[in-house]
């Protein structure tokens, strides 16, 4: 069943044109990986699939229950995090926001999934640490558990091994498997080609070139050759 | 001394300067966690002096109640600084610091050449630096402040979790639905409110340190957002408790006692942090 289609986009700001015509669709229980250069739009695309940006044109729609609101963002960090006083627990809490609806506190679902999910990535003894003075895997694992607070069935991940070392990123790329192969929908942005290819099975290429299908053909295709070459010089 | 204090105590004068020196630190500094880490420690600033402009305008036009104008001209000011910040030509921190010198230019030039009393400079001078006006107030000004604050303080209550959700991370709360810019422009709102009113207490000059101290010096010791917050308000209202009535025992300026026994409260604070390590 189909959770996301996009018909037919066109999106940009203003004046500057991204991508144009772009069409695409992600069923449950996918793993798409969306590469490109840079200034290609893949953040712009991500920021109109989470409704954060309207399409210069063209149609998203949601299936299978799914609502805008609905799916697991891992945003890039922003510098205010850096020295910002937050313990863990009160980061992967506010991940419940949508639960919260016009209620001004959380409910003790709202805690109680914050603190399952916690588990599920392995920090529930970080629960009292602070989120500054953790190592970067480590705030990816909690900005990740925030994110699977606000959905059952999709994740969207802006680079989420950016800035991460070899050991830690692999832990990452397994991890997010393991989430996948429970049967959440997996949307990445990702500049790392090798472990696109490797885990993801589909891949989404824009930018000079367009490519839309299996990982499998985009090793084939003309943009994929061309890229995995470029990576491996 | 203690003698002294007592007689002090018994006077209205000074215990409204209390009550409301004390409703308006607190205020001044749930909101200053937030501003802080939204790199907005200026904002405290600038609105102050776009506040005192406004006062001038109103005491030009010959307005009775001033806060008529005041009020209105620095939300409108706190929420294009805020909204601003995001996506504008200008910068933040450039668009805070072009209203509040543009604002006092204004201000100084209408007072200077509309004066409404005889004596311009000690008028700036007291709009600046906070007045002995924290010691003549009327009842009615402190009814208003108590009502205020308590307005204030049940808004932050009610949002913070929505605060700390939109402050840590906007991009993620609007991406889960929650209503970031709605949020940014209550924030907004009420800063402007607590600078018009703190204006009285420390003056102009001096607004920022109500914002900006008790949150710097809490977030030397603790390490989550909600003990930052208490300790905070904690301590911004024992400061602003203990300056006034150091102020009042020693004769200096209201204002700036407070804002010198902040500074005090926040070297101990890094030392203490320190040690906590």
């Amino acid at each position: 069943m189909e959770q996301l289609t996009c018909k037919n986009l066109k999106l940009g700001y203003e004046n500057i044109t991204l991508t144009e015509d772009l069409s695409f669709g992600v069923e449950k229980g996918d793993y798409l990986c969306i590469v490109g250069e840079n200034g290609a739009g893949k953040s712009t695309l991500m920021r109109t699939i989470l409704r954060l940006q309207k399409p210069l044109a063209g149609t998203i729609e949601y299936g299978d229950g799914l609502t805008a609101s609905k799916i697991g963002y891992l945003p890039q960090q922003t510098i205010i995090q850096k020295d910002f006083p937050a313990s863990v627990y009160e980061v992967v809490l506010s991940g419940c926001q949508n639960s919260l609806g016009h209620r001004l506190f959380y409910s003790k679902e709202a805690h109680k999934t914050a603190k399952h999910n916690m588990e599920r990535l392995g920090i529930s003894d970080l629960a009292k640490r602070c989120y500054r003075e953790l190592s970067g895997g480590q705030q990816q694992r909690v900005l990740l558990a925030r994110a699977l607070c606000a959905t059952e069935r999709m994740l969207l991940l802006d680079e989420p091994v950016s800035g991460l070392d070899p050991m830690v990123t692999l832990e990452m790329y397994e991890l997010i498997k393991k989430l996948n192969n429970e049967g959440i929908t997996v949307i990445m942005i990702s500049h790392d080609i090798q472990a696109s290819v490797k885990y993801a099975k589909h891949i989404l290429h824009i930018g000079n070139e367009f490519f839309f299908g299996t990982a499998k053909d985009y090793k084939k295709s003309a943009a994929g050759s061309k890229y995995l070459e470029g990576d491996a010089v | 001394m203690i003698d002294t204090l007592l007689f002090y105590l018994s006077q209205p004068f000074v215990r409204y300067a209390l009550v409301v020196g004390v409703l308006i630190a607190l205020c001044s500094s749930l909101l200053g966690v937030i501003l802080v880490l939204k790199r907005f420690s200026f904002i405290g600033d600038g609105l102050s002096h776009v506040a005192f402009g406004a006062m001038a305008i109103a005491a030009v036009v010959g307005l009775t109640n001033q806060m008529a104008l005041t009020l209105p001209v620095t939300i409108a000011c706190a929420i294009l600084i805020l909204w601003s910040g995001q996506n504008a030509k200008i910068k933040g921190d450039a668009s805070i610091a072009m209203l509040s010198v543009g604002a006092l230019a204004i201000g100084y030039l209408l007072m200077s050449k509309f004066p409404t009393s005889s004596n311009v400079a000690g008028d700036v001078c007291s709009s600046l630096f906070g007045s002995t006006k924290i010691l003549t107030l009327s009842k009615s000004e402190v009814i208003l402040s108590i009502v205020l604050s308590i307005v204030v303080v049940i808004l932050f209550t009610a949002f913070y979790n929505k605060f700390f959700a939109v402050t840590f991370d906007e991009n993620f709360a609007k991406a889960v639905g929650t209503k970031a810019n709605l949020i940014n422009f209550l924030i907004a709102s009420i800063i402007a409110v607590i600078v018009v009113l703190a204006m009285n207490l420390v003056g102009s000059l001096l607004v920022s340190a109500l914002v900006i101290f008790p949150a710097l010096s809490a977030m030397r010791i603790f390490k989550s957002f909600r003990s930052v917050t208490i300790c905070s308000a904690i301590l911004s209202v024992f400061c602003a408790f203990f300056g006034i009535i150091l102020s009042i025992l020693l004769e200096t300026p209201v204002g700036s006692t407070i804002v010198v026994t902040d500074i005090v409260a926040f070297a101990v604070c890094t030392v203490a942090g320190k040690i906590k390590g």
